[in-house]
């Protein structure tokens, strides 16, 4: 009945363009001879019918248009042909009613390919539309100008396109982008032209085009992966605010473009490294030279695994299913298992959603049981699922058999067999059969309840079970000729006939095991041979064969019986085996050498079938995919590729902000220079060393850059005195290095007034520049090689290592290799810089400090900005406070205790974390063993730990360092101090003044960031001061020691400013003080309302108690 | 992507078709009919369906297959999930989604479909979006536009459209500003014969319902986040707020939706508050059975268990049941084979029962399974996983909203085997 209306559509479709263009004609008769319509309405009562609608049309009332078109539009929907009202429809394209033009618009391009000279005349309307002020208009000429399926307008499509992807509104550029699609498919020729287009679109920044671009270049040059490079991290980065279903076109592109651009992440010695932001800094050139060390993830590949991971939480199930299939084709094994829990959630959805995600977890089951073991209850079968359903959950329970949970998964199977569903009970007993094979211990157990399955009254599940014990028992037939026994008495009762033809197979395998039986039942078979079915007969004639060979006493009129009763029979199929078998094993004088071989060719061992998942090899396809769904290549599908063995050029998604004196000096640096741009991007300075400093400049710079932050801390302004205690080594280094800073202090000046231009232009570049690597570096360059620091910074690694690196250096020494990579790392970096102190034996710590001049230092800092750049530079403390705080006390701790304190350094293990220093001094009379800090300690706060000690001697104690990220609030963070018998609750609360690092920046600077924090941002308190107090050097003194704040140098005398940010969140933190004789005004800016008010709680009080 | 739709009803009437591209024949349905025809039940239909030339992707919703017609590759879940919104769209609009308002509204579905799509490629999804290029048929409006001749189409871009947050109007007002939100709690679980529980966990949903001026942003927090498992948002949800602080913040689309739905998994202890005894068996002779089903309150937390319906999926060979309920009614459908109790409130002193003999076809053999029963049920201002929300806090307007927040607990895929 259906072929038969879809015939008569197809007919009205093939008449519908002759009278069309007859009704054109018709109309032009009607318009100009007044309403002679009627004389034309002969033929039908639905001719008759569209002939009123051709006249509502022409009225003026637009009411009676509208009505008109309703009536139309309802016409198309039922399928219903209208095209002989074209020429009407189409005058009404230029209507000033909007839904009377949509409506227009719907009926053109559904008819304009049919009706393509008549199409024409609407043409110049959309022209007109789409320079339309009204930004809706603009885009829906567009989008009826590009839908309109005729060739002659491709020129006026493509310039149409052209220009609206220049449009203003970013909603036009995407109309844009699905008018490429539309051009594409009319008219491929114009691929060349519409990629230019497409490359124009993929830099949009708009969220509104992302997904619409993508989706375009997909569908026109999918293999043009060059055009995402430069795009890449803005895509990854715009990706959540893009709607959701742009979402999930970029991200099974990105899935593409990830497996061309990255190595593997599946090796097996891979290493994984949470932190590895740092790589992102880390040289090219030194990533090379670990090729051969543990696998590194390429950042860019890490920024997609993050900012896609989110997306999990997606309401729309196409998304959730694409950031799963995303991670399962690129993230690394172990991190694949988050994406489980959104997998089983979607379960709850719709019964189509259930059923494509239930595909694709029985694929990932199959390779990855232990990922939805836990879960396994949620694939517990319901009596009302859908029977494809039912097949797929039992099919993924299966796959997660496994001998722990096997008998759990037998007994819930228990239940399915009884089903009144017997496509689905069939298809239980399968699952047994498979179970029994894939896990050897319960093989009996499940032929037992097979068997039993046997006398069950309903025939599918008979012969099912039939079925799946013929191929169990080929796997160990000796041990089950009892079964064998019960089967052929079954037989009678079966009617099935492919367990029958089953039954008789095993009979003839294992004739042997059964010597009487088997005779017995080809007595039986040769009496109803005529009435079997075909497979039923074949398989007699393979029994009759085969006890023939074996038992020929007993047989051998049988098998003459049976053979001829086949020579006659009607299927050819079985004349031909019959002749074959005859000529096999009846030897006559024609019969050649073969028939002596009848033996083995006929009872040869056969191979046990192997009973596999039918979702075996869909993993050759990707996951989500349409044709995963289907197991077969669906038209368009795009082959994910394997990963690179070597990683393509990193490099070209390096986004150009091109630097002018990198691009000037380039070429004189030569090829380490060049495979270090990537490098330059993200730090983004040292262009005026010479090229042998750039080795070493890169080293210094990683470890000023990690160890600057480090463990380094304990300098402090008293280090003079102390050097006098400390060993002979240190003292006479630190008092070399105090008169070399000087020197070095006036050499840095020249230098940075030698280069203030191109320096302004670094600054420019708006770089983060780490001013105090910068600076660490250049004296290197001057100074001396034996001296391998100069100040600050560099200074205190020194010194470091020099103490606080002795455990660590003895650690080297006796050659104990460190597991955890960043610590791996950092120890790494400083070996270089250990040589100097190899030499020294001090085997404890004393707390160390380094002095510099905070106002020298802060003068430099000023220097080296040039008024009028607006980057903010991270600079070192000022002051660095030497009182550590009680951790533990030493009764408490059995003996151990442990103090800690602030170095206010920037923290070497994560940029949010705030560094401490923790020295551990075991006053006991035992050594002890194994200090560490508990993993599952923590309370919310994300801390590094230290690695752990491995033996404190008594009375010595080490230094170590860790990092704690505070979130920028004053909660203390607890966490377990363990050592190899006991364990010990501490807890760290930091000053609010130490969640803060200093920044530099010019007075005009602070002005204009103290100008966009007011209001609620800004808080203020007046003290009293004694005139004691108001000297600018105790006023900065006392405001650096209670935060780590920097000095900003100042024209006015009396107003001293202070500048930090807040070390999670990065939150600008401005401190002004103004003197006015005998008050003060404390001016805090910042956007963190709480750490204002208890800073200047803190400042009132340092600065009231001020000591002269 | 998706190049053509067609809304088929049960019967197997084609009654609306679209296409974005250029036409296909309808005769591509024939390969639907097809299937359609031996999956016997209209859920049996496999979602998926390849033919020659083309790929049938189809959901079953309110008794109408939405059957689209893609040409090439795209993600199946993509399509179905927007067939769903469409039939949700429908909804939205008329109520209720059926072959008739369907029928009714045909421009206006029309209007639609061109709006959610371009080239197969979806444009504006957001009800709200959608609200403002075209309105929903109200009555009064129906009658002002057939006087004035004026129309349901919106001029202007929806400024949603362009902004980052394309679910909330602009310009909205209120002179009463409220925000309502319904916690809704479904328990799914299998129950054995003996009454342990097989399975069970809890899926729940916030329903908000936010009637708020102007751009009000809005966070929700909970007295114990650590309950839930899993979550899902809708979009106007910001992630990162609820990583790092396990609070729901959001600007809040106009009117309806919901804000999220999540899962509370198997491992924690889901209370189960009732318990069934039954006893169904077949006779080995004779052509009849026995029922007898008590329903009894397990753990309520003290609230009155309500809208207790029982439904049982009776075998094929049962033709009726003659039953004796001492609360509420039964009804036996000997086409659908469904046997429906429904029992109402459930006193604890007095238990619900029902109780009697079923007759089977005569000569037909016993059925070998007994059918499993589906439990319904609500409690009212229960959550069943004592979830709590703590507060709601407004930020960017001035003015006070009502707040409110509802609990329910209602029965979800709750199954007692027998």
């Amino acid at each position: 009945m259906l072929g038969m209306s879809a015939n008569s559509v197809s007919y009205n479709d093939q008449g519908s363009v002759e009278s069309g263009v007859d009704a054109a004609q018709e109309n032009s008769n009607i318009s100009s001879g007044g309403s002679g319509g009627a004389a034309f309405s002969l033929f039908s009562a639905d001719c008759k019918k569209n002939e009123d609608l051709k006249e509502m049309l022409e009225n003026s009332k637009e009411s009676l248009k509208l009505e008109a078109m309703k009536r139309i539009v309802g016409l198309i929907a039922k399928g219903k042909n209208a095209s002989e009202l074209f020429p009407a429809v189409v005058k009404n394209v230029a209507s000033k009613n909007i839904e009377l033009k949509k409506l227009v618009y719907v009926y053109l391009v559904r008819y304009a390919e049919e009706q393509q000279d008549l199409a024409l005349l609407s043409i110049s309307t959309f022209q007109r539309a789409l320079k339309d002020p009204n930004q809706l208009i603009r885009a829906s000429a567009l989008r009826v100008l590009s839908s309109i399926r005729v060739p002659i307008i491709v020129p006026i499509m493509m310039l149409a396109i052209k220009e609206s992807s220049t449009d203003l509104s970013p909603y036009v550029r995407k109309t844009a982008a699905h008018a490429i699609q539309k051009l594409y498919s009319l008219d491929p020729d114009q691929k060349e032209h519409l990629i230019e287009v497409i490359e124009k679109l993929l830099k949009d920044k708009s969220t509104l085009v992302a997904g619409s671009v993508v989706m375009a270049f997909e569908e026109v040059c999918p293999d043009r992966i060059d055009l995402i490079h430069k795009n890449y991290r803005k895509l990854c980065n715009m990706l959540v605010d893009v709607e959701e279903w742009g979402q999930v076109v970029i991200i099974h592109m990105l899935t593409r473009y990830a497996r061309t651009q990255f190595v593997s992440p599946w090796r097996e010695d891979a290493v994984f490294d949470e932190n590895n932001e740092k790589t992102f800094y880390d040289s090219e050139e030194e990533r090379r030279v670990d090729e051969s060390k543990p696998y590194i993830m390429d950042p860019d590949h890490r920024l997609l695994l993050r900012n896609t991971k989110p997306l999990l939480q997606s309401r729309n199930t196409a998304v959730v299913m694409a950031v799963s299939q995303l991670y399962w084709h690129l993230a690394p094994k172990h991190e694949i298992s988050i994406v489980t829990k959104s997998l089983v959630r979607l379960l709850r959805s719709h019964r189509e959603v259930q059923y494509v995600v239930l595909q694709n977890i029985a694929t990932m089951s199959i390779q990855r049981k232990g990922m939805f073991e836990p879960f396994m209850k949620s694939f517990y079968v319901r009596s009302t699922d859908a029977t494809h359903i039912k097949t797929l959950k039992l099919e993924i329970l299966t796959n997660l058999a496994n001998e722990a949970n096997i008998s759990t998964i037998l007994r819930e199977i228990q239940t399915y067999v009884k089903s009144q569903d017997k496509a689905f009970a069939a298809a239980t007993i399968q699952a047994i059969g498979r179970c029994a094979t894939d896990i050897s211990e319960v093989t009996d157990t499940c032929l037992n309840g097979l068997v039993l399955l046997l006398s069950n009254r309903d025939e599918t599940v008979v012969a099912e079970s039939v079925v799946v014990i013929k191929k169990l028992l080929q796997t160990q037939p000796s041990q089950h000729s009892d079964i064998i026994k019960h089967m052929a008495k079954l037989f009678d009762n079966i009617t099935v006939p492919m367990a029958r033809a089953s039954i008789l197979w095993l009979m003839g395998e294992y004739c042997e095991h059964v010597p009487k039986i088997a005779p017995d039942v080809l007595r039986k078979m040769a009496k109803t041979f005529t009435s079997e079915e075909d497979i039923v007969k074949l398989q007699i004639v393979n029994l009759a064969a085969k006890l023939y060979l074996t038992n020929s006493k007993q047989t051998k009129l049988l098998t003459q019986y049976i053979l001829n009763l086949g020579k006659y029979d009607q299927n050819y199929d079985i004349r031909d085996r019959t002749r074959f078998i005859r000529q096999l094993i009846v030897p006559n004088e024609k019969s050649g050498a073969l028939s002596k071989y009848a033996r083995r060719i006929l009872m040869a061992p056969k191979p046990a079938p192997v009973l596999q998942s039918a979702f075996k090899d869909r993993d050759r396809f990707q996951l989500g995919t349409l044709s995963h769904s289907l197991n077969s290549h669906a038209t368009g599908y795009l082959e994910l590729s394997n990963w690179p063995s070597v990683a393509p050029d990193q490099s070209v998604r390096n986004v150009e902000v091109v630097e002018p004196v990198k691009e000037a000096l380039a070429p004189a640096l030569g090829k380490s220079k060049r495979a270090k741009s990537d490098e330059k991007f993200y730090s983004g300075s040292e262009e005026e060393e010479e090229e042998e400093e750039e080795e070493e400049g890169s080293s210094s710079e990683d470890s000023s850059s990690s160890s600057g932050e480090s463990e380094s801390g304990s300098n402090s302004e008293e280090n003079s005195d102390d050097s006098n205690k400390s060993s002979s080594s240190q003292s006479e280094k630190s008092s070399s290095e105090s008169d070399t800073d000087k020197k070095k202090t006036q050499k840095n000046k020249k230098l940075q007034q030698q280069k203030p231009a191109s320096k302004d232009r670094k600054l420019k570049n708006g770089k983060a520049a780490n001013d105090e690597s910068r600076s660490g570096r250049e004296s290197d360059t001057e100074s001396s090689s034996s001296e391998s620091s100069s100040e600050s910074g560099s200074e205190s690694e020194l010194d470091s290592n020099s103490d606080s690196g002795t455990d660590q250096k003895r650690k080297t020494k006796s050659k104990t290799v460190q597991s955890k990579p960043v610590t791996k790392l950092a120890e790494k970096k400083e070996v270089s810089l250990l040589d100097l102190d190899d030499f020294s034996p001090v085997p404890v710590t004393t707390p160390k400090s380094s002095i510099l001049s905070p106002s020298l230092l802060s003068d430099l800092q000023g220097l080296s900005l040039s008024p009028g750049a607006s980057a903010l530079q991270a600079s070192s403390p000022v002051f660095v406070p030497e009182t550590s705080h009680e951790l533990l006390h030493r009764m408490t701790g059995k003996g151990l205790s442990a103090q800690y304190r602030f170095t206010r350094q920037p923290c070497i293990y994560g940029n949010s974390m705030v560094s401490l220093q923790l020295t551990l001094s075991n006053n006991s009379e035992q050594a002890l063993e194994n200090i560490h800090i508990s993993e599952k300690s923590s309370s919310g706060q994300n801390i590094h730990r230290f690695s752990a000690i491995e033996r404190l001697e008594p009375q010595a104690s080490v230094t170590v360092s860790m990092g704690v990220d505070f979130n920028d609030s004053t909660q203390a963070a607890h966490f377990q101090l363990c050592t190899k018998e006991d364990e010990f609750s501490v807890s760290i609360q930091p000053a609010v003044g130490e969640l803060l690092l200093p920044i530099t920046m010019s007075e005009a600077d602070f002005t204009k960031e103290q100008g966009k924090l007011v209001g609620m941002n800004e808080s203020t308190a007046t003290i009293t001061t004694t005139p004691e107090n108001i000297s600018s050097q105790s006023v900065n003194r006392n405001v650096v020691s209670a935060a780590n704040l920097g000095v900003i140098p100042s024209n006015q005398e009396n107003i001293h400013r202070f500048a930090g940010k807040t070390v999670s969140s990065g939150s600008l933190v401005l401190v002004s003080v103004a003197l006015k004789d005998p008050d003060a005004l404390i001016t805090v800016n910042t956007e963190k309302t709480v750490i204002a008010s208890m800073l200047l709680r803190q400042f009132k009080t340092a600065l009231t108690n001020i000591t002269p | 992507m998706i190049h053509s739709l067609f809304l088929i009803n049960n019967g197997g009437d084609l009654f609306l078709e679209k296409h974005w591209k250029s036409v296909i024949s309808r005769s591509v349905c024939d390969y639907f009919f097809e299937a359609r025809e031996k999956a016997v039940e209209p859920d049996n239909v496999p979602p998926v369906i390849r033919t020659p030339h083309h790929y049938l992707i189809n959901i079953y919703r309110e008794k109408i297959f939405f059957v689209s017609v893609i040409q090439t590759e795209v993600p199946p879940l993509f399509v179905i999930e927007f067939l769903h919104r469409i039939a949700e769209t429908f909804q939205d609009y008329f109520g209720e989604c059926s072959e008739t308002t369907i029928k009714d509204n045909v421009v206006i579905v029309y209007e639609l479909l061109e709006e959610m799509l371009d080239n197969g490629f979806p444009l504006a999804t957001e009800s709200n979006i959608l609200k403002e290029l075209i309105r929903p048929p109200t009555i009064l409006r129906s009658m002002v536009n057939t006087i004035t001749g004026s129309s349901n189409v919106g001029d202007t871009l929806p400024t949603g459209q362009l902004s980052t947050i394309p679910w909330r109007r602009a310009g909205v007002k209120y002179t009463n500003n409220e925000a309502y939100f319904d916690v809704v709690e479904e328990i799914d679980a299998i129950l054995d014969k003996s009454g342990t529980t097989v399975f069970a966990e809890i899926q729940g949903v916030i329903d908000a319902c936010v009637k708020l001026s102007g751009m009000p942003d809005l966070t929700l927090s909970f007295m114990n986040p650590r309950l839930l498992d899993d979550v899902s948002f809708h979009p106007c949800v910001r992630y990162k707020r609820w990583e790092s602080e396990r609070v729901i913040s959001f600007i809040p689309p106009d009117g309806n939706f919901q804000l999220m739905s999540y899962h509370i998994s198997a491992q924690n202890l889901v209370a189960i508050p009732v318990y069934v005894k039954q006893n169904i068996s077949f006779f080995e002779t004779g052509s009849s059975g026995r029922l007898d089903i008590t329903v009894g309150p397990k753990q309520t937390m003290g609230k009155t268990v309500e809208c207790l319906v029982v439904t049982v999926h009776m075998p094929k060979v049962v033709l009726s049941a003659n039953l004796n309920a001492t609360q509420g009614t039964y009804n036996y459908d000997p086409v659908t084979k469904i046997l429906l109790w429904d029992i109402g409130k459930l006193n604890p002193l007095k238990l619900p029962n029902l109780k009697g003999s079923i007759s089977l076809q005569s000569g037909a053999p016993k059925p070998e399974e007994n059918p499993s029963l589906n439990i319904d049920l609500k409690i009212q201002q229960l959550a069943i996983s004592g979830l709590k929300v703590n507060r709601l806090d407004m930020y960017g307007e001035k003015y006070k909203p009502f707040k409110g927040v509802k609990y329910v607990t209602k029965a979800g895929k709750f199954q007692v085997r027998t």
